[in-house]
């Protein structure tokens, strides 16, 4: 496998223009010629399928749910970066392109997350046009926030509710083609398998899960935009039906997964409370804008109602281990300080896993009424699930499994290892390195759909004739098929005694406890001796009920979680073989005097590109260098 | 925990399929934790009777965090259960009383037919906003954003407006069925900005011609969708919307009028 980056020559900054340029067109007239498939309807399927029947070609859509405007995108809350530089602090499109290196612990490509930062002006502008209601001041103009991991303003937000209404401006844009008939949406269609013909993807299997039924649907070109997989932990703040299939089929077809094990651990998530637990849920990062993080200084203090603790026995630990961004830091900093914090014995909650995060400070200096209308449904959110007022005791908060930054490997273009398979948003790999900085991942989501794939997906099918989609009873279209219905006939037929719950959540534990928010050689070598044997287990003794000719979530549950018991050993495999700790990837062998992450440059410069060999044999780990040209090289301080 | 926790009884609606009749089955859900939540609860009867061999029940959900709108159940009679401003999702078993019987059931309309059990087909919403829910502006290079400054209060508006999730809870409680809050809530957001007036008027008269074909019912008043929108999307976006509605009929034009349209 020979994985070519690339990236276009030239100064950086000019990069992007000149590859729009270089790329082939495809005259207005034959774009309906060519058909795309698009699978997922977040931000960057949405806005992708928008964008690409905009230009004319015939696109067809399918989510697993039971409309496009529910895809995950939605629970997004704080807001979405531009370099807009609005407020006269300094910001600019290299500040951003830094800023996003930098907090990925220089583990992304130059070139991509450039052209991110250039995008992402062009993003605003859209959605503004759109009729995305953005947060406003007074004289009209739109308003900014902070965001961990920066020292500017550059966050544009709608209340705390900003992925809703990016999605929904993408989704309203995708139905309005629907309206015209050039998007055909098909909601609650799952996709099953890839379709490879001479090397280039041409088409998936996707199961109708109302029906049961099986089809092909053929393509020119093929975008996966199927979100995170970090639902392996199975408690993270996911919904409940994202899931890896898609992406694992492609692997399995020859797309190549990089740097799978970069999880981001978010920091401020409501504590588990017990067994029955389905999800974790998140508070938003822009909490900690006002919000103060704190334990107590004493571990005898914890079970202390937080009010009963005087200002000299707390330790704001964020604002005293990193003074500069205090309460700011990003995300993998403040989520290893909060574990540190309860390694000591000093979290709070009845499980001592939880920290405060406290806006007695906000309230007072802001008021209530202000506080209120920046965060009043966040804190609303709060009290559904706890019951608990956090006007009047401070929210208690804990890490939780949030995104993953790993993913399908794509070149500049956002095309895979394969031919014809572009890979968009959080399913692909490409700018966020070991390390998401708040808000960057809406940036992205719309600018790979919005801006990206829209020109690089049109310089593939250039290359293709026109009219020469696949008919879909092509003999790998029925071999297709026949796998899937296979594949679907074994889990039904195992009728064991365990649901598929209970395996995802084993496998969740395991990938917590032991490839979680720290990792060592130990713990990961016994990830990689267990989830096998699970994975054993689930095929010998896996239930479920009903048949597959009908609505049966049992079944749908079951193939996910057939994946992810693969997945998640290849997590494990490639936290293991990066000795080094880099952003959220932190290895105890690591680590500075001060626990803080310690990169191994010399040899771990690069993105770590695994190629599937087979279910009983090792994947192949690939490297494909980084090299940094305009941001140097730095330990990553946030001192 | 013990002595807090909760023995229910469950009257579920199961219907195999969409042209079964469909029955209320009885459940016992014992020992029942005041921390989970009401779908946490759905989720232990349901690993019991897949250990039981007995098909689990079926019904939307995603997120868990009360924003996607997937969810959504008709509880002891209403619309997303007993609080106010709280999805199905976000209801935690701290709201019930041990002993209580809990009916739960679809959400009800002629226009919202049956899947199997719990689960609906919506699709009559995703027409709606397909006729008109949106503002024409294609992918491309618009203006810059700040070049049109919209007043804090018209923005705030419309964000109250566009905080609807399409969960349909306000047909479900609208004895005409009619889904007049969810379709205003989006004329009265795009109505609202400078960048939704061009299409004003088609909009809200494209919106509601295909909410009368869906088979949804029309606004008598009754406020029963405001009371359980778990968002709290207010009853004036009606008003805003039957304005415009009116408006329209003055001044609409067919498009291929030399005035050009609304």
């Amino acid at each position: 496998m020979e994985l070519k980056s690339n990236i276009p020559d030239g100064p950086i900054e000019k990069k992007w223009d000149k590859h729009k340029f270089d790329m082939r067109l495809v005259n207005p007239a034959n774009k309906r010629k060519y058909k795309v498939i698009v699978v997922g309807t977040g931000l960057a399927g949405a806005s992708a399928s928008a964008s690409l029947a905009e230009l004319g070609y015939q696109v067809e859509c399918f989510c697993y749910q039971d409309s496009p405007r529910r895809a995950h995108s939605i629970a997004a809350q704080g807001g979405v970066n531009a370099a807009k530089n609005y407020h006269n602090d300094g910001d600019s499109i290299f500040r951003l392109f830094y800023d996003t290196i930098k907090g990925g612990d220089f583990r992304a490509r130059e070139a991509n997350v450039y052209r991110l930062a250039q995008v992402s002006n062009d993003i605003i502008d859209q959605c503004v046009a759109q009729g995305v209601p953005f947060a406003r001041e007074y004289g009209g103009l739109l308003d900014n926030r902070s965001f961990g991991g920066a020292q500017v303003s550059r966050t544009f937000y709608a209340r705390g509710q900003t992925g809703q209404q990016l999605l929904l401006g993408a989704y309203q844009a995708m139905m309005r083609q629907v309206g015209l008939k050039a998007i055909k949406m098909y909601p609650r269609h799952e996709m099953q398998e890839l379709i490879i013909i001479d090397g280039a993807a041409r088409g998936v299997v996707v199961r109708d899960m109302v029906t049961g039924e099986i089809s092909v649907r053929m393509a020119d070109a093929i975008l996966l935009a199927t979100g995170g997989y970090g639902n392996v932990m199975y408690l993270a703040t996911y919904a409940k039906g994202c899931n890896g299939t898609a992406i694992w089929r492609a692997y399995k077809k020859g797309a190549a997964f990089a740097n799978p094990c970069f999880t981001q651990i978010h920091p401020t998530c409501i504590p588990v409370t017990g067994d029955h637990q389905s999800k974790l849920t998140l508070m938003s990062e822009s909490l900690r804008n006002d919000g103060r993080i704190w334990v107590p200084l004493q571990g005898k203090d914890r079970a202390k109602p937080p009010g009963d603790i005087p200002e000299d026995a707390r330790d704001y630990y964020l604002e005293r281990k990193y003074p500069s961004f205090g309460n700011l830091a990003p995300r993998d900093i403040s989520s290893r300080a909060a574990k540190q914090v309860c390694d000591e014995g000093r979290g709070v909650g009845s499980a001592g896993l939880g920290v405060y995060l406290d806006f007695a400070d906000a309230v007072n200096r802001l008021g209530k009424d202000k506080v209120d209308e920046k965060y009043g449904n966040l804190f609303e959110m709060y009290e559904r699930i706890t019951g608990e007022d956090p006007y009047k005791t401070p929210m208690r908060i804990f890490p939780a499994t949030h995104y993953t930054m790993g993913g399908i490997w794509v070149d500049y273009n956002l095309m895979s290892a394969i031919p014809g398979l572009f890979v968009l948003g959080e399913a692909n790999f490409s700018d966020h390195g070991a390390n998401r900085l708040g808000a960057s991942a809406l940036m992205q989501g719309l600018a790979d759909g919005y801006f990206v794939a829209p020109c690089t997906v049109g310089n593939y099918l250039a290359g293709l004739k026109p009219n020469s989609t696949p008919p879909t009873d092509c003999p790998e279209a029925k071999d297709a098929i026949a796998s899937t219905q296979n594949h679907i006939k074994a889990l039904m037929s195992i009728n064991g005694k365990e649901t598929p719950t209970e395996f995802h959540r084993a496998l969740g534990k395991i990938m917590w406890e032991y490839c979680g928010m720290a990792r060592n050689e130990a713990m990961l070598k016994k990830a990689l001796a267990l989830i096998p044997e699970l994975r054993e287990r689930f095929w010998k003794n896996l239930r479920i009920t009903g048949s597959g000719d009908e609505v049966n979530q049992t079944l749908e549950q079951a193939g996910r979680v057939a994946d992810f018991l693969e997945l998640g050993e290849l997590m494990c495999l490639d936290a293991l073989e990066r000795r080094e700790s880099c952003g959220g990837h932190f290895r105890e062998e690591w680590q500075t005097g001060e626990g803080e992450a310690q990169r191994d440059d010399d040899n771990f410069c690069h993105v770590a590109a695994w190629e599937y060999k087979g279910l009983n044999n090792r994947p192949m780990r690939h490297a494909e260098p980084l090299n940094f040209e305009y941001a140097h090289l730095a330990a990553r301080s946030y001192k | 925990m013990s002595e807090h926790t909760k023995n229910l009884t469950l009257k579920i609606w199961r219907q195999k399929s969409a042209r079964d009749e469909g029955h209320f089955e009885t459940y016992q859900a014992n020992n029942i934790s005041p921390e989970m939540s009401f779908l946490e609860m759905l989720d232990v009867i349901n690993e019991e009777l897949i250990h039981k061999g007995v098909e689990p029940i079926t019904m939307d959900h995603d997120c868990r965090e009360g924003i996607c709108g997937a969810c959504g159940l008709v509880i002891n009679g209403r619309p997303h259960g007993p609080r106010e401003r709280t999805t199905t999702c976000q209801l935690h078993m701290r709201s019930f009383r041990d002993g209580d019987t809990i009916t739960i059931e679809p959400f009800r309309a002629k226009a919202f037919p049956v899947i199997k059990d719990l689960m609906i087909d919506r699709g009559s919403m995703e027409r709606i906003i397909a006729a008109g829910g949106f503002i024409t502006a294609p992918t491309g290079s618009p203006r810059d954003a700040n070049a049109l400054p919209v007043p804090k209060t018209c923005a705030d508006l419309a964000m109250d407006a566009a905080s609807c999730i399409g969960c349909g809870a306000c047909v479900a409680a609208c004895p005409n069925a009619s889904a007049m809050l969810f379709l205003s809530a989006k004329v009265s957001q795009l109505g609202l900005l400078p960048q939704g007036q061009p299409e004003r008027l088609t909009r809200v008269r494209d919106m509601i011609a295909q909410m009368d074909a869906e088979q949804f019912g029309a606004c008598t008043n009754f406020a029963e969708c405001e009371a359980v929108c778990p968002k709290g999307v207010k009853l004036e976006h009606i008003a805003r919307m039957n304005r415009d509605f009116i408006k329209s009929a003055i001044l609409y034009r067919p498009p291929q009028a030399s005035a050009g349209g609304a």
